[in-house]
């Protein structure tokens, strides 16, 4: 079938077997960002923004988001800065072998906009869809709190 | 503490930019979309003979292109562990047999257009299988009547080594020191436990994959998510015989490994298919097939015997290791003397010793390197045992366990006794910080406001527990590291080492090490890692080698380009370059004349300007010891005496890893290490249903710790220096793997006085051990 896509702000046309799942439409289309972990929706290493809400593109039928808004970690980062919030998980050494860590990303990112400065718990509990075996975790709920502080900086500055 | 400008700085890691935008490429990231799909077909029986096989179904069907199977691919037997050459594992496996020995071995595999048309054309392979008697545990595998898994051409490539197939063991490893059996008469008190770990998943989230082509010089090119590049070539060459030159093997950043990609499992596979094909072939496997099919931690039953006097001395230990191979030996003699040999020695005032041994094949998933490598398994059962030690005795566990362990300047018998394969080495403890950490580890606990104290809420009862732990640091005259440098007109320098960054930051400090010696920032070092057409030799990311091993290349390497550096310098400043003096950011100086040179000047000279020659050098290293890094590991636990449920509140680590080239990613190294092993001391295990099959190959019934499962982790480096290591390096991820959960069955003691000898610490376990102690039978 043949259907058009929001892609990070870009209108895309594609043409797709019916029962293609959105993250295997991106990754062929060049979304090397959208990782496949598990397939089964439990990693969250798959996981995209469709209308600003977190979900495992690995579930969904890319034919039931046509038309809609979608967005990978690409999509954060305006110009040539990358996004406080990537910065902070690099600086916190939130990276290790960084396969979870564009989901990871996208995870934070929706709690930030809702909850710009969460405690600890409020991340655990934002982030529990999306596995990391390489951190356990520490450097990530310290990551967040940082790119939430930058977050909030950049906010005030603008 | 030395004083270092680049070492011990929390520099950023150097992709980690560019992994969180999502732009670093993985392995199937660098998939160009015309490849073939290659597909498994796996065995359904856990033990069976194929009296027939009928691929010409499959074969019909539009877009196969290619099955191979035991028919058509000569039998070439190999072993899959990624390790030296040869390796000291078992030669029992070929690409495809006439037997399959448990329950998701291969079959044949499936070469299609599409992974639509792979998948369907497996479902269309006719095989016909006799079902032969399978044994799925270890502790009957040796008995005659029992059957056999492999038969008489299965063979060690190391002669040396004992195995016997006829009586299904795949490693035997035996060592006596002193005089046990006396040793134990003369024992005031002996105490004898059987302890057993379970299997486990690796679950890197990245699941093992590769793929192939040829390149317009027709070699093979393989780019593949290994922790063993150069491994991978030897054996993919070896398997296909073809020359080790005809193949290329690229590693691309990789979605974490633990041990789990220190195994060939896949690039014989595209491999083969592409050389066969003649096309670009693609394999990764789904989540199911990593928890089946790839490897695992070996399960292993510890039978631990300890004789020691009222004050606690221990006199002897007398320890009977049965490890599960599954239907294969990778790393089955290596893991088994691991057991030992990175345990044993940290009880070094103990004289009399027995280790004894085996490890067994059964018609079960198949064990291979798994962070911590037998050692976890054998320190689950040491610092359990240590614990009843003091309780017994009715002596502080810190003081005991301080007054017990090895020491600067004392040795082991057991380094001497026990090698991978080539025998041990002696060596002499230059650094040990051990008793530092149990104090600061016990003070970070809060160890003495909460041990024997009971603290209870409601039906929740807390207690604390300790393990202590050691692991080693690289294979002593065994693994080798190489580096090779060049200096470009800016002054910056490329750095080229076979070490495999997996993502534990390798890349990064091997950057750091270099520019240490060059005093230069370690931005200015550009890092290449793990081509085999580009990069020199390299052993791999395993045995917790590469900061020591690699490292020490690295730092060899960078002292000769220096060396260099010195001499251009010297000719363009004419001053004798044994009065330079190297200066921060490149910056080169003769203080007599106040003259100074940059290190682009002397790119500049040495490249267009004056004695021509390009600055570089290749230099390797290998060990001559294996400096143990050790660990104080704490927790702090409660348990529900209602459900039997274990909450972990705080797990401390304190670690001695000598010198931290970048403390933030030593830390995330000891934080991951800590989860992974929470997660297999509560939770992580195969299921089985009877038949042998794997009842929970899937996230959503092997659960691994979430976010939300994380307790709060402290993890204390402690300040330590290691002379043979480069700038003091020691290693460090997998020390930290051993202690949580000896650590959390003792602090289940503490609160609630039972005992759990078999991971993992369920509910279950544990409310059934409460049950039988109010009835007052013993657990």
């Amino acid at each position: 079938m043949r259907g058009s896509f929001i892609v990070n702000g870009v209108v895309r046309e594609w043409e797709f077997p019916e029962d293609m799942r959105l993250l295997d439409l991106l990754r062929r289309e060049g979304y090397a960002e959208v990782k496949c972990g598990c397939r089964e929706g439990m990693c969250g290493s798959c996981c995209v923004l469709l209308e600003e809400k977190i979900v495992n593109s690995c579930q969904i039928l890319a034919a039931t988001v046509m038309e809609r808004d979608i967005r990978t970690v690409e999509a954060l980062s305006e110009g040539e800065e990358p996004h406080p919030l990537i910065t902070a998980f690099a600086e916190a050494g939130a990276v290790q072998c960084g396969f979870c860590t564009p989901g990871m990303v996208l995870a934070a990112y929706c709690l930030l906009k809702e909850n710009p400065d969460p405690s600890e718990e409020e991340i655990k509990r934002a982030l529990d869809g999306n596995y990391c075996r390489c951190t356990g975790y520490v450097k990530i709920i310290d990551a967040v709190q940082r790119g939430g502080r930058k977050m909030r900086e950049k906010e005030v500055r603008e | 503490m030395k004083e270092f400008r680049q070492v011990g700085r929390s520099v950023t890691k150097t992709d980690a930019q560019g992994l969180a935008l999502g732009r670093a490429k993985f392995t199937d990231d660098l998939l160009e979309g015309d490849e073939l799909f290659c597909r498994i077909l796996e065995s359904p029986h856990a033990h069976a003979e194929i009296l027939s096989f009928d691929a010409s179904q499959a074969e019909a069907l539009p877009g196969v292109v290619a099955v191979f199977h035991a028919g058509n691919v000569p039998r070439i037997l190999y072993t899959s562990a990624g390790q030296g050459n040869p390796e000291p594992s078992p030669y029992d496996m070929v690409l495809f047999d006439n037997r399959v020995r448990f329950v998701g071995d291969r079959v044949a595999l499936v070469v299609a257009e599409t992974e639509d048309i792979a998948r369907e054309a497996c479902a269309k392979i006719q095989v016909e299988y006799k079902e032969l008697p399978a044994n799925f545990r270890a502790e009957r595998a040796r008995h005659p009547d029992t059957p056999k898994l492999h038969g008489d051409e299965a063979f060690m490539p190391i002669e040396e080594l004992t195995y016997r197939p006829e009586e299904n063991v795949a490693s035997e490893v035996l060592l006596t020191i002193g005089d046990p059996d006396k040793a134990f008469e003369e024992s005031d008190f002996v105490v004898e436990h059987t302890y057993s770990v379970h299997y486990a998943s690796h679950a890197a989230l990245e699941p093992h994959t590769a793929h192939a082509r040829l390149d317009p010089q027709g070699r093979l090119v393989i780019h593949t998510s290994t922790q063993v590049p150069f491994h991978a070539r030897r054996i993919t060459a070896k398997v296909l015989d073809i020359p080790v030159g005809k193949i290329r093997v690229v590693k691309p950043r990789v979605g974490g490994g633990f041990g789990g990609k220190q195994e060939v499992l896949l690039e014989p596979l595209v491999g083969l298919a592409t050389w066969r094909t003649k096309r670009p072939c693609r394999l990764t496997l789904s989540r199911k097939e990593v928890f089946t099919s790839a490897r695992t931690r070996h399960p292993m039953r510890v039978r631990l015997k300890t004789g020691f006097l009222k004050d606690g001395t221990i006199k002897a230990m007398d320890m009977e290791n049965l490890m599960t191979s599954g239907a294969y030996g990778p790393h089955a003699m290596t893991v088994l003397t691991v057991s030992a040999w990175k345990c044993l020695p940290l009880y070094n005032k103990v004289e009399h010793l027995r280790f004894t041994g085996h490890t067994v094949y059964t018609n079960t998933p198949v064990g291979g390197a798994y962070r911590g490598y037998g050692a976890t398994q054998s320190h689950f059962a040491t610092n359990q045992q240590l614990d009843i030690v003091a309780r017994t005795c009715g002596v502080d566990l810190l003081e005991l366990a301080k007054s017990l362990h090895i020491k600067e300047g004392e040795t082991s018998p057991v380094f001497e006794a026990l090698g991978e394969g080539k025998g041990g080495v002696t060596q002499i403890l230059n650094s040990c910080k051990l008793s530092e950490c149990i104090d600061r580890g016990a003070q970070a606990i809060g160890w003495y406001e909460k041990r024997d104290k009971k603290l209870r809420e409601g039906d929740w009862v807390r207690g604390v527990g300790m393990a202590i732990c050691m692991q080693g640091t690289g294979l002593p005259k065994i693994d080798l590291g190489s580096a090779t440098m060049k200096m470009n007109e800016d002054g910056s320098f490329n750095l080229l080492v076979g070490a495999t960054d997996i993502g534990t930051g390798s890349d990064t400090i091997l950057a750091q090490i270099a520019a240490e010696v060059l005093g230069i920032d370690s931005e200015d070092i550009i890092v290449t890692s793990s081509d085999t057409d580009v990069t020199p030799f390299d052993v791999g990311a395993y045995a917790s080698s590469t900061t020591y091993v690699s490292g020490g290349a690295v730092k060899r390497c960078a002292e000769a380009v220096r060396q260099q550096i010195a001499q251009a310098a010297g000719e363009i400043l004419d001053v004798p370059q044994d009065e330079l003096i190297f200066g921060e950011c490149g910056e080169i100086r003769h203080p007599g004349k106040g003259k100074t040179v940059t290190f682009a000047q002397v790119a500049q000279y040495t490249l267009y300007g004056g004695t021509l020659r390009q600055i570089g050098a290749t230099e390797s290293f290998t060990g001559e010891v294996s400096p143990p890094p050790f660990t104080a590991q704490f927790a702090d636990i409660s348990v529900d005496c209602r459900t039997g449920r274990i909450k972990v509140h705080h797990l401390v680590t304190a670690i001695d890893c000598g010198q931290a080239i970048n403390p933030t990613l030593a830390e995330g190294q000891v934080e991951g290490a800590v989860l992974n092993a929470l997660g297999y001391a509560l939770y992580e295990e195969y299921r089985f249903d009877e038949k042998g099959r794997v009842t929970n190959a899937s996230f959503w019934d092997y659960k691994v710790p979430g976010p939300e499962d994380t307790p709060k982790i402290t993890t204390i480096l402690v300040d330590s220096y290691e002379k043979t290591g480069p700038y003091g390096a020691k290693s460090v991820s997998e020390v930290p793997m051993n202690g949580p959960g000896p650590a959390i069955a003792n602090a289940l003691f503490d609160a609630a006085g039972v005992r759990i000898f078999h991971l993992p610490l369920t509910p279950e376990k544990v409310l059934g051990a409460l049950t039988k102690e109010k009835r007052g039978t013993p657990s």
